[in-house]
């Protein structure tokens, strides 16, 4: 199956030569025939994308510029805001519910000349690490519909993996982007925390989330970020100054750079055929002029415990709001309390319920130091290990997820699937980019990613990484 | 002067929520405005939608580190805070506010009297919405429905916490007025305690005369105006004698005043109150003013009631408490001028007490001078001075030239003197009642010599000669 890309789309659609209208039919019947299986999408906003497209045209017939996404069908992972379309988290609680505004990156994409044509499944309000936590039933990997597509964003992967639209969205919290991107073999980017706007996006750990885009090619991905990050006045943690653009960095290659692999995440608890895929990407990287040396930061492996209690603290907060009372599930109750008890107890999942009840905890009075204080502890001591870190370094090498994808089922305690985020977490909690590269397969013939880190800011170099990768892998193929 | 029965002391720290006199909310650009159509001041970070966040107001941080400077805090970076507990008026079920890092701390305010009462901290937060409750109670528990305006949802605060070191009702009642005063003074609020762009919690407790422990306090809500402040103070700290007196005590809680009633009733214990589980609000980036921030705060400070009355008082010659109206009525420059201009102060200060309470029109500080310096010299009775007063205020003009207009001259004794003798000739019944003792007639004689006179006689002396007459 090879679909366009988006940039092919968008030169077609831009010279006249294929309309937007065109290009969104073939991506809604390929959704329409293929994702009965995967279940990549809960809903479509075809009417929204149809009178898009047909604006795009009518740009395009008057000779003016539609954009650069021009005519690219995207999908969207289901917690960012659409105005009048459904946007459920996947959770019934939001089941019916219709904001009444777009999340930034929706209007970005829409102004840049792009079709939203639906809104992607994922865990429960994107706490999850398979997308099997949907409250809608799970997505299926592209690759092998047994298996697990990874999570959170696990619709937007599959719906990419799968050729039904170019490029899709998700949100990265502590590795929702990069995970599946490795399980369904594509490329996925978490940007630097504050490059693309949150507004709009539904929080599930406010300090942790950002959006970044899923695409078949490093080049694809690119032009996504560029057309919706930057600053923007609704989201107060955004960057209040110019972000560096990548599309114009993909050639600049990695001769002279000096990248590190993390020691510590390529030994215990990550497989065989991922350590030899990493190891192959390094080889890579040395084939095209850069330094390969192993880098040691210890503190890495606190990582996952200090994100455990962070983000289900953050949480428990912006999770409270759902309680009935103004808009979503509501069940009756005897009084106020006991009606926001019955609506918090019938709409969320379990999943849903653990993080809140873990991180209410660990916000609780007499607690707070020895777990959300400690783990702020931790979180500063893992940026300054990367600080120093990145003085000897440009850019760090590292799996992107222990394994290939998994069996449907197969990772029932949740310890488990929480380990599948061990390599991605970090960047999370230093707020860093990072991106995911699909670097061969597995002894199962599944796909493999490795992982790319950079310090803030620095998605030139790591786009420009990635392109070497995305090279060499086409060069072995 | 206590209210308490002997031996007994009130230890007060009070609460006061500010609202910001902002166009605009603290987090969105939603109107800041009191009494529209309920639900339609609203958007989707104010109502807590999924997805949306804040962005703090500027014109609210400044406003708020106006206030901090004017009540001498030291302003600090400081961190928004989630404070969280669930409530139907309160669209996020938490309520982003400061907490260990407030932008405020360590102030004092200065009352009229000289007492010095001191500023734990004034810290920014959001208002909730208005909650209605229908049926039952009033109160959430029994409602049969409750209605919900969010109109006021966001809307910026600013909580003024005082030290305990408040000791009376009336004290309380200063330190509310003051705070309004400059409040109103900065343009920080408008501050009206009726319509809630104020409002006042006290935490009252009571202990032995002279003792330094802080005995169990009750923190009482609902209190609308300052005679609500004193009267629900006073209510609470006798109770609290009552029950000690009675071998008992008051438990830590949070009461409701009733005004109708004249008396607090029990709300939520303090016992099983929510944990909050602050933490750093993790939306809004820590506020950090520059130093030249607060240096041009400083420099658009206005002079305040505090320095104003001081100025007054040592210009006049009277007490800072004396000063209090005039400060309050805006007439403290104009009575400096007057007294710069030859106005002795005290003269100035009861005319400005006494007859200038609806301004000073178009007089000016020199005329008035003029005016206090002809009654000084006895050139002109006291009801002259307040005739000749008011056309100042009214037309303008020199006091010498109005009062010659009108005619007015100082009788001399004798005159008047004739006057009265004539007059208790024609009423021998009348004047026998005040031989007597009955005062009351002593009016109908001092109206008719006004009458006969068309105001130039001096009240006082027509009372001294009738007094001499009498006793005669």
């Amino acid at each position: 199956m090879s679909t366009p890309t988006a940039i092919e789309i968008a030169a077609q659609v831009r010279s006249g030569s294929q309309s937007a209208t065109a290009a969104l039919e073939s991506s809604l019947s390929d959704i329409a025939e293929r994702d009965r299986e995967l279940h990549s999408f809960l809903h479509l906003t075809e009417d929204r994308a149809r009178a898009q497209a047909a604006a795009v045209d009518a740009v395009v017939a008057a000779g003016n510029d539609p954009g650069p996404l021009a005519g690219v069908p995207i999908a969207l992972k289901d917690n960012m805001c659409t105005r009048g379309a459904p946007t459920t988290c996947s959770s019934k609680m939001l089941e019916g519910w219709k904001p009444p505004y777009d999340a930034t990156v929706v209007s970005r994409l829409e102004a840049a000349g792009a079709l939203v044509v639906g809104k992607t499944n994922l865990d429960e309000f994107a706490m999850g690490s398979s997308t099997e936590n949907s409250a809608f039933g799970p997505t299926r990997n592209p690759h092998d519909p047994s298996r697990v597509p990874g999570g959170s964003s696990g619709g937007s992967a599959a719906a990419v993996g799968a050729g039904l639209v170019p490029v899709s969205l998700g949100s990265d919290t502590g590795g929702s982007i990069r995970q599946p991107a490795s399980l369904c073999g594509v490329v996925g980017v978490k940007p630097t925390y504050g490059a693309v706007s949150r507004y709009g996006l539904i929080a599930f750990a406010s300090s942790l989330d950002q959006i970044g885009p899923f695409a078949t090619t490093v080049g694809d991905a690119a032009l996504v970020l560029d057309a919706i990050s930057g600053h923007d006045p609704l989201d107060a943690t955004s960057i209040p100054a110019a972000i560096p653009t990548v599309s114009s960095a993909l050639t600049n290659g990695v001769a002279g750079k000096r990248i590190g692999i993390i020691d510590e995440l390529m030994g215990e608890g990550i497989d065989e055929d991922v350590l030899r895929q990493t190891e192959l990407a390094a080889e890579a990287f040395r084939s095209a002029g850069a330094t390969v040396e192993r880098v040691s930061i210890p503190a890495t492996i606190y990582g996952l415990a200090a994100y455990y209690l962070i983000a289900p603290a953050e949480a428990s907060s912006n999770l409270a709001r759902y309680d009935g009372v103004r808009y979503g599930a509501r069940v009756d109750g005897g009084n106020v309390e006991a009606m926001n008890i019955a609506t918090r107890t019938a709409g969320f999942g379990d999943e849903v319920k653990r993080r809140i009840m873990l991180g209410t905890y660990a916000l609780s009075s007499g607690y707070y130091d020895a777990y959300y204080g400690k783990a702020q502890r931790v979180r500063s001591l893992i940026a300054a290990e990367f600080a120093t870190a990145y003085e000897q370094f440009d850019l760090l090498l590292s799996p992107t997820s222990p394994s290939t994808a998994f069996e449907l089922g197969a990772k029932s305690d949740p310890m488990a699937l929480y380990m599948c985020d061990v390599c991605t977490i970090p960047s999370n909690l230093v707020g860093h980019p990072a991106m995911s590269v699909p670097f061969g397969s597995g002894d199962d013939g599944l796909p493999i990613g490795v992982q790319i880190l950079a310090p803030m800011l620095h998605e030139p170099a790591m786009f420009a990484a990635a392109a070497v990768l995305e090279a060499a892998q086409k060069g072995s193929s | 002067m206590s209210e308490l029965s002997d031996g007994w002391e009130m230890v007060i720290g009070l609460e006061v929520h500010v609202e910001l006199a902002t166009k605009s909310k603290l987090f969105c650009g939603c109107s800041n405005s009191f009494g529209d159509q309920p639900n339609t001041n609203v958007c989707p970070t104010c109502l807590g939608l999924p997805g949306s966040l804040p962005v703090v107001n500027a014109q609210a941080v400044q406003y708020a580190m106006t206030l901090g400077r004017a009540i001498g805090c030291t302003v600090s970076p400081s961190v928004f805070a989630r404070k969280n507990y669930f409530y139907p008026d309160m669209p996020k079920d938490y309520q982003t506010t400061q907490y260990d890092q407030p932008t405020n701390e360590d102030g004092s305010l200065e009352l009229p009297d000289g007492t010095v009462i001191g500023i734990e901290r004034a810290h920014i937060e959001e208002d909730t919405g208005k909650s209605t409750h229908l049926g039952g109670g009033g109160r959430i528990h029994d409602a049969t429905a409750t209605l919900v305006d969010y109109n006021r949802a966001g809307v910026p605060l600013v909580e003024v916490v005082t030290r305990p070191e408040l000791t009376s009702a009336d004290e309380a009642r200063a330190y509310v007025a003051e705070l309004r005063d400059i409040l109103i003074a900065t343009g920080v609020s408008d501050a009206r305690m009726e319509e809630g762009s104020m409002r006042v919690d006290a935490n009252v407790s009571v202990r032995p005369t002279g003792d330094a422990e802080l005995r169990t306090r009750c923190e009482i809500k609902n209190i609308n105006s300052l005679r609500s402040l004193g009267r629900a103070i006073n209510y609470e700290a006798r109770r609290h004698v009552a029950l000690y007196e009675a071998g008992e005590a008051p438990s830590q809680e949070t009461r409701h005043w009733d005004e109708d009633g004249g008396r607090s009733t029990s709300g939520r214990s303090k016992e099983d109150a929510d944990d909050y589980r602050y933490f750093a609000c993790p939306d809004l980036p820590p506020l950090a003013p520059t130093p030249a921030e607060l240096a041009a705060i400083d420099e658009a400070m206005p002079v305040l009631p505090g320095r104003r009355r001081s100025a007054l008082a040592s210009a006049a010659g009277v007490s800072m408490a004396e000063t209090s109206l005039a400060v309050e009525r805006g007439l403290d420059t104009f009575a400096l001028d007057a007294i710069a201009a030859g106005g002795q102060g005290i003269s100035v200060m009861k005319h400005v007490d006494q007859n200038l309470a609806d301004g000073v029109g178009v007089m000016t500080a020199e005329s008035f001078a003029a005016l206090v310096a002809l009654e000084a010299d006895g050139a002109l009775s006291a009801t002259q001075v307040k005739t000749v007063l008011y056309e100042m205020v009214a037309s303008g003009g020199q006091p010498a030239d109005i009062a010659a207009s009108m005619g007015f001259e100082a009788m001399d004794n004798s005159e008047l003197e004739s006057l009265l003798d004539q007059l208790i000739a024609d009423n021998p019944d009348e004047w026998a009642r005040f031989a007597e003792g009955d005062s009351k007639v002593q009016g109908f004689f001092v109206g008719q010599i006004m009458k006969a006179t068309q105001g130039k006689a001096d009240g006082k002396i027509v009372n001294q000669l009738m007094s001499a007459k009498a006793k005669a």
